[in-house]
Protein backbone atom coordinates (compact mmCIF):
# COMPACT_ATOMS: atom_id res chain seq x y z
CA UNK A 1 0.00 0.00 0.00
CA UNK A 2 1.46 3.19 -0.83
CA UNK A 3 2.11 6.19 1.54
CA UNK A 4 -1.12 8.18 0.39
CA UNK A 5 -3.60 5.27 0.40
CA UNK A 6 -2.08 3.97 4.01
CA UNK A 7 -2.90 8.03 5.08
CA UNK A 8 -5.74 8.63 3.98
CA UNK A 9 -7.01 5.08 5.22
CA UNK A 10 -5.97 5.54 8.48
CA UNK A 11 -7.84 9.49 8.63
CA UNK A 12 -10.98 7.18 7.70
CA UNK A 13 -10.82 4.99 9.59
CA UNK A 14 -10.29 7.88 12.94
CA UNK A 15 -13.00 9.60 11.37
CA UNK A 16 -15.36 6.30 12.56
CA UNK A 17 -14.23 6.12 15.54
CA UNK A 18 -14.20 9.79 16.31
CA UNK A 19 -17.92 9.81 14.99
CA UNK A 20 -18.89 7.00 17.69
CA UNK A 21 -19.00 4.54 14.85
CA UNK A 22 -18.04 1.63 17.29
CA UNK A 23 -20.61 2.74 19.31
CA UNK A 24 -22.47 -0.12 18.04
CA UNK A 25 -20.53 -2.07 19.69
CA UNK A 26 -22.53 -1.28 23.21
CA UNK A 27 -25.65 -1.91 21.30
CA UNK A 28 -24.35 -5.40 20.40
CA UNK A 29 -23.29 -6.19 23.54
CA UNK A 30 -26.05 -5.87 24.78
CA UNK A 31 -27.79 -7.71 22.00
CA UNK A 32 -26.13 -10.68 22.99
CA UNK A 33 -25.51 -10.89 26.62
CA UNK A 34 -29.34 -10.39 26.70
CA UNK A 35 -29.75 -13.10 24.19
CA UNK A 36 -27.33 -15.63 26.18
CA UNK A 37 -29.06 -15.27 29.06
CA UNK A 38 -32.12 -15.40 27.34
CA UNK A 39 -31.43 -18.65 25.46
CA UNK A 40 -29.64 -20.56 28.15
CA UNK A 41 -33.32 -20.38 29.96
CA UNK A 42 -35.79 -21.31 26.74
CA UNK A 43 -33.31 -23.36 24.70
CA UNK A 44 -33.18 -26.98 25.80
CA UNK A 45 -30.13 -28.34 23.93
CA UNK A 46 -30.39 -25.80 20.76
CA UNK A 47 -28.56 -23.29 22.89
CA UNK A 48 -25.47 -22.96 20.80
CA UNK A 49 -27.18 -23.33 17.40
CA UNK A 50 -29.77 -20.30 18.70
CA UNK A 51 -26.57 -18.30 19.83
CA UNK A 52 -24.21 -18.67 16.73
CA UNK A 53 -27.65 -17.99 13.88
CA UNK A 54 -28.35 -15.05 16.32
CA UNK A 55 -24.97 -13.58 17.11
CA UNK A 56 -23.54 -13.98 13.10
CA UNK A 57 -26.70 -12.62 11.88
CA UNK A 58 -26.26 -9.99 14.41
CA UNK A 59 -22.23 -9.75 13.15
CA UNK A 60 -23.51 -9.24 9.46
CA UNK A 61 -26.43 -6.55 9.87
CA UNK A 62 -24.51 -4.10 12.23
CA UNK A 63 -21.94 -4.41 9.68
CA UNK A 64 -23.85 -4.05 6.58
CA UNK A 65 -25.80 -1.06 8.21
CA UNK A 66 -22.14 0.67 8.89
CA UNK A 67 -20.57 -0.86 5.37
CA UNK A 68 -23.70 1.18 3.57
CA UNK A 69 -24.42 4.43 5.55
CA UNK A 70 -20.53 4.82 6.00
CA UNK A 71 -19.96 3.97 2.60
CA UNK A 72 -22.26 6.41 0.81
CA UNK A 73 -20.81 9.55 2.69
CA UNK A 74 -17.13 8.46 1.51
CA UNK A 75 -17.03 10.55 -1.22
CA UNK A 76 -20.30 12.55 -1.50
CA UNK A 77 -19.76 14.28 1.93
CA UNK A 78 -16.38 15.47 1.11
CA UNK A 79 -17.06 16.79 -2.04
CA UNK A 80 -20.58 18.87 0.18
CA UNK A 81 -18.62 19.67 2.50
CA UNK A 82 -15.25 20.80 0.09
CA UNK A 83 -12.75 18.85 2.38
CA UNK A 84 -11.88 16.89 -0.92
CA UNK A 85 -10.26 20.25 -2.56
CA UNK A 86 -7.12 20.33 -0.82
CA UNK A 87 -6.44 16.41 -0.73
CA UNK A 88 -6.79 16.94 -4.60
CA UNK A 89 -4.49 20.10 -4.57
CA UNK A 90 -1.52 18.00 -3.39
CA UNK A 91 -0.09 14.87 -5.00
CA UNK A 92 -2.93 12.51 -4.03
CA UNK A 93 -4.17 10.98 -7.24
CA UNK A 94 -8.22 10.37 -7.57
CA UNK A 95 -7.44 6.99 -7.32
CA UNK A 96 -5.38 6.96 -4.04
CA UNK A 97 -7.85 8.89 -2.76
CA UNK A 98 -10.44 5.85 -3.04
CA UNK A 99 -8.74 3.27 -2.37
CA UNK A 100 -7.76 5.08 0.91
CA UNK A 101 -11.57 5.52 2.03
CA UNK A 102 -11.56 1.79 1.11
CA UNK A 103 -9.27 0.42 2.75
CA UNK A 104 -10.33 3.13 6.21
CA UNK A 105 -13.76 1.61 6.21
CA UNK A 106 -12.84 -2.06 5.28
CA UNK A 107 -10.29 -1.51 8.10
CA UNK A 108 -12.95 -0.14 10.28
CA UNK A 109 -15.60 -3.38 9.83
CA UNK A 110 -12.61 -5.37 10.45
CA UNK A 111 -11.82 -3.79 14.03
CA UNK A 112 -15.87 -3.62 14.46
CA UNK A 113 -16.33 -7.23 13.06
CA UNK A 114 -13.25 -8.64 15.76
CA UNK A 115 -14.83 -6.64 18.82
CA UNK A 116 -18.09 -8.33 17.42
CA UNK A 117 -16.66 -11.58 16.99
CA UNK A 118 -15.44 -12.08 20.85
CA UNK A 119 -18.86 -10.99 21.75
CA UNK A 120 -20.33 -13.99 20.39
CA UNK A 121 -17.54 -16.40 21.39
CA UNK A 122 -18.49 -14.92 25.19
CA UNK A 123 -22.24 -15.98 24.64
CA UNK A 124 -21.17 -19.27 23.58
CA UNK A 125 -18.96 -19.62 26.11
CA UNK A 126 -21.91 -18.78 28.90
CA UNK A 127 -24.13 -20.86 27.48
CA UNK A 128 -22.67 -23.80 27.11
CA UNK A 129 -19.54 -23.43 29.47
CA UNK A 130 -16.86 -24.14 26.90
CA UNK A 131 -15.71 -24.20 23.52
CA UNK A 132 -15.94 -26.92 21.58
CA UNK A 133 -13.65 -27.95 17.95
CA UNK A 134 -16.29 -27.39 15.50
CA UNK A 135 -16.74 -23.47 17.41
CA UNK A 136 -14.10 -22.65 14.91
CA UNK A 137 -16.19 -22.78 11.96
CA UNK A 138 -17.53 -19.60 13.34
CA UNK A 139 -14.25 -17.86 12.81
CA UNK A 140 -14.69 -19.01 9.66
CA UNK A 141 -18.16 -17.96 8.83
CA UNK A 142 -17.26 -14.22 10.54
CA UNK A 143 -14.57 -14.86 7.59
CA UNK A 144 -17.16 -14.83 4.96
CA UNK A 145 -19.18 -12.02 6.73
CA UNK A 146 -16.11 -10.03 6.33
CA UNK A 147 -16.23 -11.06 2.96
CA UNK A 148 -19.54 -9.62 2.40
CA UNK A 149 -18.66 -6.01 3.95
CA UNK A 150 -15.83 -5.17 1.42
CA UNK A 151 -18.23 -5.52 -1.32
CA UNK A 152 -21.11 -3.77 0.44
CA UNK A 153 -18.15 -1.26 0.88
CA UNK A 154 -17.23 -1.26 -2.38
CA UNK A 155 -20.74 -0.94 -3.98
CA UNK A 156 -21.41 1.97 -1.58
CA UNK A 157 -18.29 3.56 -2.56
CA UNK A 158 -18.95 2.87 -6.09
CA UNK A 159 -22.65 4.90 -5.85
CA UNK A 160 -20.83 7.75 -3.69
CA UNK A 161 -18.75 8.52 -6.24
CA UNK A 162 -21.29 9.95 -8.63
CA UNK A 163 -24.76 10.00 -6.62
CA UNK A 164 -26.45 11.72 -3.45
CA UNK A 165 -26.14 10.23 -0.17
CA UNK A 166 -30.00 9.20 -0.10
CA UNK A 167 -29.53 7.31 -3.78
CA UNK A 168 -26.83 5.95 -2.57
CA UNK A 169 -28.21 4.09 0.40
CA UNK A 170 -31.09 3.31 -1.81
CA UNK A 171 -29.15 1.67 -4.34
CA UNK A 172 -26.47 -0.05 -2.57
CA UNK A 173 -29.18 -1.39 0.13
CA UNK A 174 -31.39 -2.51 -2.73
CA UNK A 175 -28.21 -4.78 -3.69
CA UNK A 176 -27.56 -5.78 -0.61
CA UNK A 177 -30.97 -6.86 -0.47
CA UNK A 178 -30.67 -8.56 -3.98
CA UNK A 179 -27.17 -10.10 -3.66
CA UNK A 180 -28.76 -12.24 -0.42
CA UNK A 181 -30.78 -13.88 -2.37
CA UNK A 182 -28.51 -14.30 -5.43
CA UNK A 183 -28.55 -18.18 -5.61
CA UNK A 184 -32.74 -18.33 -5.86
CA UNK A 185 -32.01 -15.11 -8.59
CA UNK A 186 -29.50 -17.27 -10.44
CA UNK A 187 -32.12 -20.86 -10.18
CA UNK A 188 -35.21 -18.24 -11.57
CA UNK A 189 -33.15 -17.21 -14.73
CA UNK A 190 -32.20 -20.65 -15.12
CA UNK A 191 -35.56 -21.78 -15.82
CA UNK A 192 -37.00 -18.21 -17.08
CA UNK A 193 -37.19 -17.59 -21.14
CA UNK A 194 -37.02 -14.71 -23.49
CA UNK A 195 -36.46 -11.70 -22.26
CA UNK A 196 -37.04 -12.74 -18.77
CA UNK A 197 -34.70 -14.97 -18.90
CA UNK A 198 -32.25 -12.32 -20.05
CA UNK A 199 -32.79 -9.94 -17.58
CA UNK A 200 -32.78 -12.75 -14.99
CA UNK A 201 -29.26 -13.86 -15.75
CA UNK A 202 -28.05 -10.30 -16.82
CA UNK A 203 -28.95 -9.29 -12.90
CA UNK A 204 -27.85 -12.44 -11.37
CA UNK A 205 -24.58 -11.80 -12.87
CA UNK A 206 -24.74 -8.46 -12.44
CA UNK A 207 -25.36 -8.04 -8.30
CA UNK A 208 -23.31 -9.60 -5.79
CA UNK A 209 -23.72 -12.98 -5.00
CA UNK A 210 -24.12 -12.57 -1.02
CA UNK A 211 -25.90 -15.69 -0.94
CA UNK A 212 -22.74 -17.87 -1.73
CA UNK A 213 -20.93 -15.52 1.44
CA UNK A 214 -23.63 -16.67 4.07
CA UNK A 215 -22.48 -19.58 5.55
CA UNK A 216 -24.50 -18.52 8.98
CA UNK A 217 -26.66 -21.71 9.05
CA UNK A 218 -23.73 -24.66 7.79
CA UNK A 219 -21.63 -23.45 10.83
CA UNK A 220 -24.66 -23.28 13.14
CA UNK A 221 -25.34 -26.96 12.38
CA UNK A 222 -21.59 -27.26 12.52
CA UNK A 223 -21.33 -28.79 9.05
CA UNK A 224 -17.66 -28.36 7.07
CA UNK A 225 -16.70 -26.09 5.22
CA UNK A 226 -14.57 -27.21 2.02
CA UNK A 227 -11.35 -25.85 1.04
CA UNK A 228 -11.93 -25.32 -2.41
CA UNK A 229 -15.55 -23.33 -1.54
CA UNK A 230 -13.56 -21.17 0.83
CA UNK A 231 -10.91 -20.42 -2.02
CA UNK A 232 -13.39 -19.59 -4.83
CA UNK A 233 -15.39 -17.03 -2.82
CA UNK A 234 -12.52 -15.37 -1.81
CA UNK A 235 -11.19 -15.05 -5.23
CA UNK A 236 -15.27 -14.40 -5.71
CA UNK A 237 -15.52 -11.64 -3.38
CA UNK A 238 -11.91 -10.16 -4.40
CA UNK A 239 -12.93 -10.01 -8.22
CA UNK A 240 -16.30 -8.50 -7.78
CA UNK A 241 -14.58 -5.66 -5.35
CA UNK A 242 -11.73 -5.13 -7.68
CA UNK A 243 -14.29 -4.64 -10.63
CA UNK A 244 -16.54 -2.29 -8.69
CA UNK A 245 -13.79 -0.46 -7.35
CA UNK A 246 -12.13 0.11 -10.71
CA UNK A 247 -15.88 1.60 -11.81
CA UNK A 248 -15.83 3.80 -8.82
CA UNK A 249 -11.98 4.95 -10.10
CA UNK A 250 -13.35 5.51 -13.89
CA UNK A 251 -16.31 7.45 -12.55
CA UNK A 252 -14.68 9.92 -9.87
CA UNK A 253 -11.24 10.50 -12.60
CA UNK A 254 -13.57 12.31 -14.72
CA UNK A 255 -15.98 13.92 -12.17
CA UNK A 256 -16.23 17.99 -11.93
CA UNK A 257 -16.18 19.05 -7.80
CA UNK A 258 -19.01 21.25 -8.04
CA UNK B 1 10.31 32.87 -16.20
CA UNK B 2 6.27 31.91 -16.62
CA UNK B 3 5.08 30.20 -13.08
CA UNK B 4 1.23 29.91 -14.30
CA UNK B 5 -0.01 29.53 -18.14
CA UNK B 6 -3.27 29.35 -19.22
CA UNK B 7 -3.80 28.82 -22.94
CA UNK B 8 -7.37 29.26 -23.73
CA UNK B 9 -8.35 27.77 -20.96
CA UNK B 10 -12.38 27.31 -21.02
CA UNK B 11 -14.88 25.98 -19.18
CA UNK B 12 -18.52 25.43 -19.99
CA UNK B 13 -21.59 23.86 -18.09
CA UNK B 14 -24.70 22.49 -19.22
CA UNK B 15 -27.48 24.11 -17.18
CA UNK B 16 -31.25 23.48 -17.14
CA UNK B 17 -33.27 20.07 -16.40
CA UNK B 18 -35.49 19.28 -19.75
CA UNK B 19 -33.09 21.45 -22.45
CA UNK B 20 -29.95 21.70 -21.36
CA UNK B 21 -28.22 24.66 -22.45
CA UNK B 22 -24.20 25.52 -22.64
CA UNK B 23 -23.35 28.17 -20.09
CA UNK B 24 -19.84 29.49 -20.33
CA UNK B 25 -18.24 30.09 -16.60
CA UNK B 26 -14.99 31.10 -17.92
CA UNK B 27 -14.27 31.87 -21.68
CA UNK B 28 -11.20 30.96 -23.00
CA UNK B 29 -8.46 32.64 -21.33
CA UNK B 30 -5.00 33.56 -21.73
CA UNK B 31 -2.59 34.27 -18.72
CA UNK B 32 0.90 34.71 -17.70
CA UNK B 33 1.81 35.09 -14.38
CA UNK B 34 5.47 35.41 -13.69
CA UNK B 35 7.89 33.85 -10.69
CA UNK B 36 8.00 36.17 -7.93
CA UNK B 37 5.02 38.05 -8.30
CA UNK B 38 2.10 38.47 -5.80
CA UNK B 39 -0.91 38.23 -8.67
CA UNK B 40 -4.34 39.20 -7.85
CA UNK B 41 -7.11 37.94 -9.57
CA UNK B 42 -9.94 40.19 -8.91
CA UNK B 43 -14.20 40.27 -10.06
CA UNK B 44 -17.17 40.42 -8.41
CA UNK B 45 -18.63 37.40 -6.75
CA UNK B 46 -19.36 35.09 -9.62
CA UNK B 47 -17.34 35.88 -11.93
CA UNK B 48 -15.07 32.92 -12.70
CA UNK B 49 -12.32 33.08 -10.25
CA UNK B 50 -13.36 30.15 -8.12
CA UNK B 51 -13.61 28.06 -11.34
CA UNK B 52 -10.39 29.56 -12.83
CA UNK B 53 -8.85 28.42 -9.19
CA UNK B 54 -10.57 25.07 -9.69
CA UNK B 55 -9.26 24.44 -13.17
CA UNK B 56 -5.85 25.01 -12.06
CA UNK B 57 -6.28 22.59 -9.23
CA UNK B 58 -7.57 19.72 -11.47
CA UNK B 59 -10.75 19.80 -9.17
CA UNK B 60 -12.56 20.61 -12.70
CA UNK B 61 -11.81 19.54 -16.17
CA UNK B 62 -11.30 22.29 -18.98
CA UNK B 63 -13.85 22.20 -21.72
CA UNK B 64 -10.63 23.49 -24.10
CA UNK B 65 -7.61 24.98 -23.73
CA UNK B 66 -4.70 24.06 -21.37
CA UNK B 67 -2.71 25.22 -18.34
CA UNK B 68 0.87 24.87 -17.33
CA UNK B 69 1.97 25.14 -13.61
CA UNK B 70 6.02 25.28 -13.13
CA UNK B 71 6.39 24.23 -16.58
CA UNK B 72 4.36 21.08 -15.73
CA UNK B 73 0.73 19.63 -16.84
CA UNK B 74 -2.02 20.27 -14.18
CA UNK B 75 -2.27 16.33 -13.33
CA UNK B 76 1.47 16.12 -12.50
CA UNK B 77 1.98 15.14 -8.87
CA UNK B 78 5.55 16.69 -8.72
CA UNK B 79 3.51 19.64 -9.45
CA UNK B 80 1.15 19.58 -6.92
CA UNK B 81 4.00 19.17 -4.32
CA UNK B 82 5.57 22.10 -5.39
CA UNK B 83 1.72 24.58 -4.83
CA UNK B 84 -0.43 25.46 -2.07
CA UNK B 85 -4.18 25.97 -2.09
CA UNK B 86 -6.66 27.45 0.01
CA UNK B 87 -10.24 27.27 -0.90
CA UNK B 88 -12.66 29.31 -0.72
CA UNK B 89 -14.26 29.36 2.79
CA UNK B 90 -12.52 26.35 3.37
CA UNK B 91 -14.17 23.32 6.07
CA UNK B 92 -11.66 20.90 7.10
CA UNK B 93 -12.21 17.62 9.24
CA UNK B 94 -13.68 18.85 12.05
CA UNK B 95 -13.05 15.56 14.04
CA UNK B 96 -9.07 16.36 13.78
CA UNK B 97 -7.59 18.98 15.85
CA UNK B 98 -5.18 21.75 14.16
CA UNK B 99 -2.01 19.75 14.84
CA UNK B 100 -3.86 16.06 13.26
CA UNK B 101 -4.88 18.05 10.25
CA UNK B 102 -1.58 19.91 9.64
CA UNK B 103 0.30 16.74 10.26
CA UNK B 104 -2.57 14.80 7.72
CA UNK B 105 -2.03 17.51 4.87
CA UNK B 106 1.83 17.27 5.60
CA UNK B 107 2.29 13.38 5.22
CA UNK B 108 -0.20 13.89 1.84
CA UNK B 109 2.10 16.29 0.57
CA UNK B 110 5.41 14.23 1.43
CA UNK B 111 6.72 16.23 4.07
CA UNK B 112 9.75 14.58 5.73
CA UNK B 113 8.84 12.54 9.11
CA UNK B 114 11.43 14.05 11.08
CA UNK B 115 10.78 17.22 9.74
CA UNK B 116 7.24 17.45 10.19
CA UNK B 117 6.67 18.44 13.42
CA UNK B 118 8.84 21.40 13.20
CA UNK B 119 6.70 22.72 10.40
CA UNK B 120 3.92 22.33 11.80
CA UNK B 121 4.65 24.23 15.05
CA UNK B 122 6.24 26.70 12.79
CA UNK B 123 3.49 27.17 10.69
CA UNK B 124 0.60 27.37 13.42
CA UNK B 125 2.86 30.11 15.13
CA UNK B 126 2.79 32.05 11.45
CA UNK B 127 -1.01 32.14 11.62
CA UNK B 128 -1.18 32.99 14.79
CA UNK B 129 -2.71 29.76 16.14
CA UNK B 130 0.47 28.53 18.30
CA UNK B 131 -1.94 27.90 21.29
CA UNK B 132 -4.84 26.61 19.57
CA UNK B 133 -3.16 23.54 18.28
CA UNK B 134 -4.73 21.04 20.44
CA UNK B 135 -7.94 22.26 19.41
CA UNK B 136 -10.42 20.18 17.56
CA UNK B 137 -11.57 22.55 14.22
CA UNK B 138 -15.25 22.03 15.52
CA UNK B 139 -14.46 24.70 18.21
CA UNK B 140 -13.17 26.69 15.51
CA UNK B 141 -14.47 30.46 14.69
CA UNK B 142 -14.67 31.39 10.94
CA UNK B 143 -11.47 33.03 11.23
CA UNK B 144 -9.69 30.27 12.71
CA UNK B 145 -10.87 27.75 10.19
CA UNK B 146 -9.35 30.99 7.61
CA UNK B 147 -5.73 30.49 9.45
CA UNK B 148 -5.92 27.03 9.52
CA UNK B 149 -6.41 27.26 5.86
CA UNK B 150 -3.46 29.22 5.09
CA UNK B 151 -1.38 27.34 7.38
CA UNK B 152 -1.97 24.39 5.06
CA UNK B 153 -1.65 25.58 1.97
CA UNK B 154 2.25 27.00 3.26
CA UNK B 155 2.88 23.83 5.42
CA UNK B 156 5.23 22.04 2.49
CA UNK B 157 6.95 25.30 1.71
CA UNK B 158 5.35 25.18 -1.59
CA UNK B 159 7.09 27.22 -4.92
CA UNK B 160 3.61 28.72 -5.57
CA UNK B 161 0.42 29.57 -3.29
CA UNK B 162 -2.82 30.09 -4.31
CA UNK B 163 -5.26 31.62 -2.28
CA UNK B 164 -9.00 32.03 -3.15
CA UNK B 165 -10.20 35.01 -1.55
CA UNK B 166 -8.04 34.58 1.76
CA UNK B 167 -9.50 37.99 3.71
CA UNK B 168 -12.87 36.33 3.74
CA UNK B 169 -14.25 35.90 7.40
CA UNK B 170 -10.97 37.61 8.82
CA UNK B 171 -11.30 40.77 11.09
CA UNK B 172 -9.14 43.92 10.31
CA UNK B 173 -5.91 42.63 12.28
CA UNK B 174 -6.60 39.02 10.45
CA UNK B 175 -6.75 40.72 7.59
CA UNK B 176 -3.12 43.04 8.25
CA UNK B 177 -1.24 40.03 9.18
CA UNK B 178 -2.67 38.10 6.05
CA UNK B 179 -1.30 40.78 3.65
CA UNK B 180 2.39 40.50 5.83
CA UNK B 181 2.27 37.13 5.51
CA UNK B 182 1.73 37.34 1.34
CA UNK B 183 4.07 39.67 1.55
CA UNK B 184 6.81 37.74 3.53
CA UNK B 185 6.03 34.84 0.74
CA UNK B 186 7.08 36.74 -2.02
CA UNK B 187 10.14 37.60 0.01
CA UNK B 188 11.07 34.22 0.29
CA UNK B 189 10.72 33.87 -3.49
CA UNK B 190 6.95 32.35 -3.76
CA UNK B 191 4.91 33.25 -6.33
CA UNK B 192 1.19 34.38 -4.17
CA UNK B 193 -1.82 33.73 -7.09
CA UNK B 194 -4.81 35.55 -4.91
CA UNK B 195 -8.60 36.27 -6.09
CA UNK B 196 -10.55 38.44 -4.08
CA UNK B 197 -13.26 41.41 -4.44
CA UNK B 198 -11.81 43.18 -1.88
CA UNK B 199 -9.99 46.31 -3.81
CA UNK B 200 -8.28 47.48 -1.63
CA UNK B 201 -6.49 44.28 -0.82
CA UNK B 202 -5.32 43.72 -4.20
CA UNK B 203 -4.35 48.06 -4.89
CA UNK B 204 -2.07 46.90 -1.80
CA UNK B 205 -0.60 43.67 -2.35
CA UNK B 206 -0.27 42.86 -5.89
CA UNK B 207 2.61 43.35 -8.34
CA UNK B 208 -0.05 42.85 -11.26
CA UNK B 209 -3.76 41.68 -11.32
CA UNK B 210 -6.34 40.31 -13.75
CA UNK B 211 -9.94 41.56 -14.09
CA UNK B 212 -12.17 38.97 -14.83
CA UNK B 213 -16.05 39.60 -15.26
CA UNK B 214 -18.83 37.27 -15.89
CA UNK B 215 -15.98 34.65 -16.90
CA UNK B 216 -14.04 37.13 -19.47
CA UNK B 217 -11.12 38.71 -18.91
CA UNK B 218 -11.58 42.57 -18.49
CA UNK B 219 -7.80 43.56 -18.17
CA UNK B 220 -4.42 42.49 -16.74
CA UNK B 221 -1.47 44.67 -15.87
CA UNK B 222 0.42 46.58 -13.06
CA UNK B 223 -2.31 48.64 -11.08
CA UNK B 224 -0.66 51.67 -11.94
CA UNK B 225 -0.94 50.65 -15.98
CA UNK B 226 -4.33 49.66 -15.41
CA UNK B 227 -5.47 53.08 -13.51
CA UNK B 228 -4.19 54.99 -16.45
CA UNK B 229 -6.22 54.81 -18.67
CA UNK B 230 -8.73 55.89 -16.50
CA UNK B 231 -10.55 59.29 -16.77
CA UNK B 232 -8.87 61.67 -14.32
CA UNK B 233 -11.14 63.42 -12.19
CA UNK B 234 -10.92 66.72 -9.91
CA UNK B 235 -12.73 67.21 -6.17
CA UNK B 236 -13.75 70.84 -5.89
CA UNK B 237 -14.76 71.98 -2.55
CA UNK B 238 -16.94 74.81 -1.33
CA UNK B 239 -19.10 76.58 1.24
CA UNK B 240 -22.38 76.26 0.87
CA UNK B 241 -25.36 73.96 0.77
CA UNK B 242 -26.70 74.15 -2.74
CA UNK B 243 -25.72 72.48 -6.06
CA UNK B 244 -25.88 74.64 -8.70
CA UNK B 245 -27.84 73.01 -12.36
CA UNK B 246 -24.39 74.49 -14.47
CA UNK B 247 -22.36 71.72 -12.20
CA UNK B 248 -24.84 69.23 -13.08
CA UNK B 249 -25.26 69.41 -16.39
CA UNK B 250 -21.04 69.17 -15.88
CA UNK B 251 -21.58 65.61 -15.18
CA UNK B 252 -20.23 66.26 -11.15
CA UNK B 253 -21.11 63.59 -8.53
CA UNK B 254 -21.80 66.33 -5.96
CA UNK B 255 -22.31 65.42 -2.15
CA UNK B 256 -23.36 68.17 0.95
CA UNK B 257 -22.35 67.83 3.93
CA UNK B 258 -23.20 70.38 6.27
CA UNK B 259 -22.35 73.80 4.86
CA UNK B 260 -19.85 72.79 2.47
CA UNK B 261 -20.40 70.57 -0.97
CA UNK B 262 -17.95 67.89 -2.42
CA UNK B 263 -18.09 68.49 -6.00
CA UNK B 264 -16.41 65.58 -8.22
CA UNK B 265 -15.60 66.43 -11.98
CA UNK B 266 -14.27 64.93 -15.06
CA UNK B 267 -10.41 66.55 -15.30
CA UNK B 268 -11.44 68.41 -19.14
CA UNK B 269 -14.35 70.22 -17.44
CA UNK B 270 -12.33 71.57 -14.39
CA UNK B 271 -12.61 75.50 -15.60
CA UNK B 272 -16.20 75.38 -16.56
CA UNK B 273 -17.16 74.49 -12.80
CA UNK B 274 -14.92 76.98 -11.32
CA UNK B 275 -16.44 79.15 -13.82
CA UNK B 276 -20.26 78.12 -12.72
CA UNK B 277 -19.38 78.66 -8.75
CA UNK B 278 -18.16 81.67 -9.65
CA UNK B 279 -20.91 82.71 -11.30
CA UNK B 280 -23.07 81.52 -8.20
CA UNK B 281 -20.74 83.74 -5.70
CA UNK B 282 -19.79 80.53 -4.37
CA UNK B 283 -16.86 80.37 -2.34
CA UNK B 284 -14.25 77.76 -3.45
CA UNK B 285 -13.02 75.86 0.23
CA UNK B 286 -10.39 73.53 -2.17
CA UNK B 287 -9.45 72.42 -5.74
CA UNK B 288 -7.73 68.99 -5.95
CA UNK B 289 -6.76 66.11 -8.82
CA UNK B 290 -7.91 62.71 -7.59
CA UNK B 291 -5.83 59.87 -8.45
CA UNK B 292 -7.40 56.71 -10.42
CA UNK B 293 -7.57 54.04 -7.94
CA UNK B 294 -8.44 50.15 -9.23
CA UNK B 295 -11.93 50.51 -8.16
CA UNK B 296 -12.24 53.61 -10.93
CA UNK B 297 -10.66 51.65 -12.83
CA UNK B 298 -12.99 48.24 -12.23
CA UNK B 299 -16.01 50.52 -12.41
CA UNK B 300 -14.80 51.87 -15.70
CA UNK B 301 -14.52 47.91 -16.81
CA UNK B 302 -17.54 46.35 -15.99
CA UNK B 303 -20.02 50.01 -15.64
CA UNK B 304 -22.76 47.58 -13.50
CA UNK B 305 -23.49 50.52 -10.82
CA UNK B 306 -25.44 47.56 -8.84
CA UNK B 307 -22.27 45.10 -8.78
CA UNK B 308 -19.99 48.35 -8.11
CA UNK B 309 -22.23 49.06 -5.16
CA UNK B 310 -21.83 45.90 -3.45
CA UNK B 311 -18.16 45.60 -4.38
CA UNK B 312 -17.89 49.30 -2.43
CA UNK B 313 -19.70 48.24 0.72
CA UNK B 314 -17.75 45.36 1.06
CA UNK B 315 -14.50 47.30 0.78
CA UNK B 316 -15.65 49.72 3.04
CA UNK B 317 -17.12 47.33 5.68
Amino acid sequence: MNDHIFHIATNTFREAVRDRVLYNLIAFALLMSGAAVLVGQISIGIERLVVINLGLTAVSLFGVVIAIFIGIGLVSKEIDKRTLYTVLSRPVRRWEFIAGKFFGLSGTLVVNTIFMAIGVFGALLYVSHGLERSDALVLLALYFIVLQFVIITALALFFSSFSSPLLSAVFAFSLFVIGSFAEDLRRFATIAHGLTGWLATGAAYLVPNLSALNIINQVAHGTPVGGQVIAYDTAYALMYTIAVLSGAVLIFEHRNLK
Amino acid sequence: MAVIETHQLEKMYSVGFWRKRPKHALYPLDLIVEEGEIFGFLGPNGAGKTTTLKLLMGLVFPSAGSARILGMDLDDPRMKAQIGFLPEQPYFYDYLTARELLRYFGQLSGVDAKRLTARVDAVLARVGLRDAGNVHLRKFSKGMLQRVGIAQSILHEPKVVFLDEPMSGLDPMGRREVRNLMEELQIEGKTVFFSTHILSDAEALCDRVAIIHEGKLRGVGAVEELTAGVRAQVEVVYAGTEVPAALVALGAECRVAGDTVRAVVPQGEQEAALEALKRERLRLISLTPLRASLEDYFVAQLGSPKIEAAEVLEHNT
